[in-house]
């Protein structure tokens, strides 16, 4: 019983991955990565409106072309978030000439207290080309709800710190969210799965 | 005359009390010695109002870093990071254990120090001062005065998250 079930989730499966290669570009093919997440199958991240440092208006139609990777973090974090924009500067590196296309794309959840001048500086001492978008506390919270970003204030003595999610979101050069990269991952393993989401798109 | 060498035994004598207690003094310092290595502060943007400092500590005794200071931050603190499910989650502790002779890694991944309300912009290369006290099972407690190298904000970081 349970040989047949798993058989023909097996069939199932090689039905649905051929499906997906003969689709090729098309939205609903699934990813095999090697480290990160396949989010192929996630509506997630399509329709936020935010400001870059120019005070221009960003949404993801804004990097049409390009492969964005999408951070979220805040200026005053010590740890993970200068960790992971270095990464990403790195695996830019490592992916040579196929890195141009990669646009980083940072998102502050502390727009309070990050000030566009300052995040722009911020991003852009990891790599010139890196952005930095900003948005009332309303889209912040509006825009880290559609990635599902979970994100909480902590008080410290008489300031706060914040807990949040550490994934860098990866869409193709459609627009296509395919990939999530963990803050566990090295710059290598990330420019590996990078590379797979441009060779499909 | 006699009272001369009285005066010369009593001089002698407390030159032995004193050397007894510089002796006593050199033996608690030596017993309450925390190393610390490696101790760099991440480099700011200007107008960037806090920053971490790492390092290793590491103390002869069982002892614990009660806090820190530093004339750049108006305010100090030790926060640990920790992951799970991929969310970075912070918090301020007290202290931090540091058990006899085993290296207490402060880095971007655990245990740090935050210097908040920069009072200016941190810059590569700066050496930034920081005391830190350290407090051992006696309950005595030591201060030790490093100097930490700023070093560049976008470096890569070559430790691999855990």
């Amino acid at each position: 019983m349970s040989t047949l079930f798993t058989r023909r989730t097996v069939l199932r499966g090689m039905g649905l991955l051929s499906l997906g290669l003969l689709a090729g570009c098309d939205d609903s093919s699934r990813l095999s990565f090697k480290y990160g997440k396949d989010l192929s199958d996630k509506i997630m991240g399509r329709t936020f409106k935010l400001k870059d440092a120019q005070g221009e208006t960003k949404m993801l139609t804004s990097y049409r072309g390009l492969m964005p990777m999408v951070f979220f973090g805040f200026t005053q974090c010590p740890a993970v978030c200068p960790t992971t924009l270095a990464r990403a500067a790195q695996a830019k590196k490592l992916m040579g000439r196929d890195g141009e296309i990669m646009q980083v794309v940072f998102i502050t959840l502390d727009p309070e207290r990050d000030t566009p001048q300052m995040l722009d500086a911020y991003v852009k001492s990891f790599d010139p080309s890196f952005e930095a978008l900003h948005g009332t506390l309303e889209e912040t919270a509006a825009t880290a709800k559609e990635f599902g970003v979970f994100f909480e204030k902590i008080p410290s003595g008489s300031t706060y710190t914040l807990s949040h999610t550490a994934t860098s979101y990866v869409f193709d050069s459609r627009g296509t969210l395919r990939l999530g990269l963990s803050a566990s991952l090295t710059a290598q393993e990330c420019a590996e799965d990078l590379l797979t989401v441009m060779e499909v798109c | 005359m006699n009272s001369i060498h009285a005066n010369t035994v009593f001089s002698r004598r407390v030159k032995q009390v004193v050397l007894g207690c510089a002796l006593i003094g050199m033996a608690w310092q030596v017993s309450a010695q925390t190393k610390v290595d490696d101790a760099w502060v991440r480099a700011t943007v200007a107008g960037q109002p806090s920053t971490g400092a790492f390092m290793t500590l590491q103390a002869d005794s069982d002892s614990k870093l009660l806090s820190v200071q530093s004339p750049v931050a108006k305010m100090v603190q030790i926060h640990q990071s920790s992951m799970k499910d991929d969310v970075m989650s912070m918090r301020q502790v007290e202290s931090v254990a540091l058990p006899a002779g085993k290296p207490v890694s402060f880095d971007p991944h655990g245990y740090h120090v935050m210097l908040m309300d920069l009072t200016a912009q941190v810059k590569e290369g700066d050496q930034v001062p920081l005391t830190l006290t350290v407090e051992n099972a006696k309950g005595e407690k030591q201060s030790i005065k490093v100097d930490a190298e700023a070093r560049a904000l976008g470096m890569a970081d070559h430790s691999k998250m855990h």
